[in-house]
């Protein structure tokens, strides 16, 4: 795996393209140390505009204070909040496949992590009042549906009948961000799972699944696309 | 918690009354307080404007950007975490974010027929440095500056000011594609530590 951790600085300076950005992004979720570096570093960037401060008009005043006072400050993230160190109770293949897709070469178990609370991520998905759901049968009759939740900027896969992929393969998960696919995570093996994909499912305008060498890193879609969903057209 | 004092721009800081706490201001400007809000404002008006001015260097566009950064702070205010970073850095990150994005999407949109421009738009930095000399921090910053290798400066200044990303920035510097990434994050370190900010 190439060393995501060093892309820190760039991150905090905001000097990742959209794709690394997503990329680093998703790794944060998981990496303690990262994520305490980049706010150190996000802080010590902020001392760089000391050295450029420039009074604004002072029509610039007036036209903000006019603006705010027509719009509602957003709510607090209330389930963040309530939930302290997300990212640790997140499934583990999760942080495993956060960086790029790396694919399992067998052998490992893959298990659905549920014990984290009266309620998993997973249960706060596919109960959330706004989640949308997108299904898709498969030619051979298996059953793929995602559901989404906005508010919640998570999306679960859930499938059903799902034939085994092929040997030394792995089904990929994708998250597509306008025209980037963006990993998402591995499935586990077994026709039958369920799967919260890792990165910002709010705004991503659809998901896939691909079949990928098993025991290799993918940054971006290689093998053959099984299924994709399109979030804008909701059933 | 440790956080930057907040400064306002030509007020000589010595013996100058507490400002009031960033953070305990987002915290009022969450719950809908105008009158916190524009003390904000006041606050830190002329290092967001000036950051803006510097990235975006068309001032009547720096000011839209510094506009849309307001309302997003406002917006958010609520959600302002103050055990993820100071005040300051939260607020100045959604600034910058704001400033890049503005860069780099005129740059896709004109790139084309724009080709002499850059150099007919030089940054005022007349205006700029006078405000900013005003400002002990600014000194500070500038001394801590003077202890990261040139490499690392220019690398940090070109990504954060210049909005390039670090792969540009490589380009730029005739660096090997990866190391202008570890040059910024050195860089960083070096200034966060000089400067004593950060958890």
């Amino acid at each position: 795996m190439s060393d995501i951790h060093a892309l820190s600085g760039a991150y905090a300076v905001d000097a990742l393209d959209d794709l690394e950005r997503a990329q680093f992004e998703r790794h944060l979720r998981d990496c303690e140390i990262c994520s305490r570096e980049v706010e150190s570093l996000r802080d010590a960037s902020a001392l760089l505009a000391e050295t450029s401060a420039a009074a604004p008009p002072a029509a610039l005043r007036d036209r903000v204070l006019a603006e705010i006072a027509t719009v509602r400050p957003l709510p607090p993230v209330v389930t963040a909040a309530s939930t302290p160190h997300r990212r640790r109770r997140l499934p583990a293949f999760l942080a495993a496949a956060a960086a790029a897709v790396v694919i399992g070469t067998g052998g490992v178990v893959w298990q659905q992590v549920d014990d984290d609370g009266p309620e998993s991520r997973t249960e706060q998905v596919l109960a959330a009042p706004d989640a949308q759901t997108f299904t898709q049968v498969l030619p051979g009759g298996a059953e793929a549906t995602v559901v989404r939740s906005k508010e919640l900027n998570e999306a679960v896969l859930i499938t059903h009948d799902m034939p085994a992929a092929p040997n030394g393969h792995a089904y990929a998960l994708w998250l597509q961000h306008d025209d980037v696919m963006v990993p998402a995570g591995v499935m586990p093996p077994g026709s039958d799972n369920e799967v919260l994909l890792s990165g910002d499912a709010a705004s991503a305008n659809g998901a896939g699944i691909t079949v990928e060498t098993a025991g290799e890193e993918h940054p971006e879609p290689e093998g053959d696309v099984v299924v994709t969903f399109d979030f804008e057209s909701e059933a | 918690m440790e956080h930057l004092r907040p400064v306002t721009a030509g007020v000589p800081q010595e013996g100058a009354p507490a400002a009031p706490d960033l953070a305990d201001l987002l915290k009022l400007c969450g719950r809908g307080d105008q009158n916190a809000f524009a003390q904000l404002y006041d606050a830190v008006s002329a290092r967001v404007h000036g950051l803006a001015v510097r990235v975006v260097r068309d001032p009547a566009q720096a000011e839209e950007v510094a506009q849309e950064a307001f309302l997003e702070i406002w917006k958010n205010s609520g959600r302002f975490d103050p055990a993820k970073g100071s005040p300051l850095g939260w607020l100045l990150t959604i600034v910058h974010r704001k400033s890049v994005d503005r860069v780099r999407s005129a740059e896709a949109s004109t790139r084309r027929d724009t080709t002499y421009n850059q150099q007919n738009q030089p940054v005022d930095h007349d205006s700029t440095a006078e405000a900013a000399q005003a400002s002990l921090e600014a000194h500070r910053v500038r001394a801590a500056l003077e202890s990261l290798t040139p490499i690392q400066r220019e690398a940090l200044e070109l990504a954060y000011f210049g909005g390039y990303t670090h792969t540009e920035v490589a380009t730029m510097l005739d660096l090997p594609v990866g190391t202008a990434k570890t040059r910024i994050r050195d860089g960083l370190i070096r200034l966060r530590d000089t400067m004593g900010v950060g958890a």
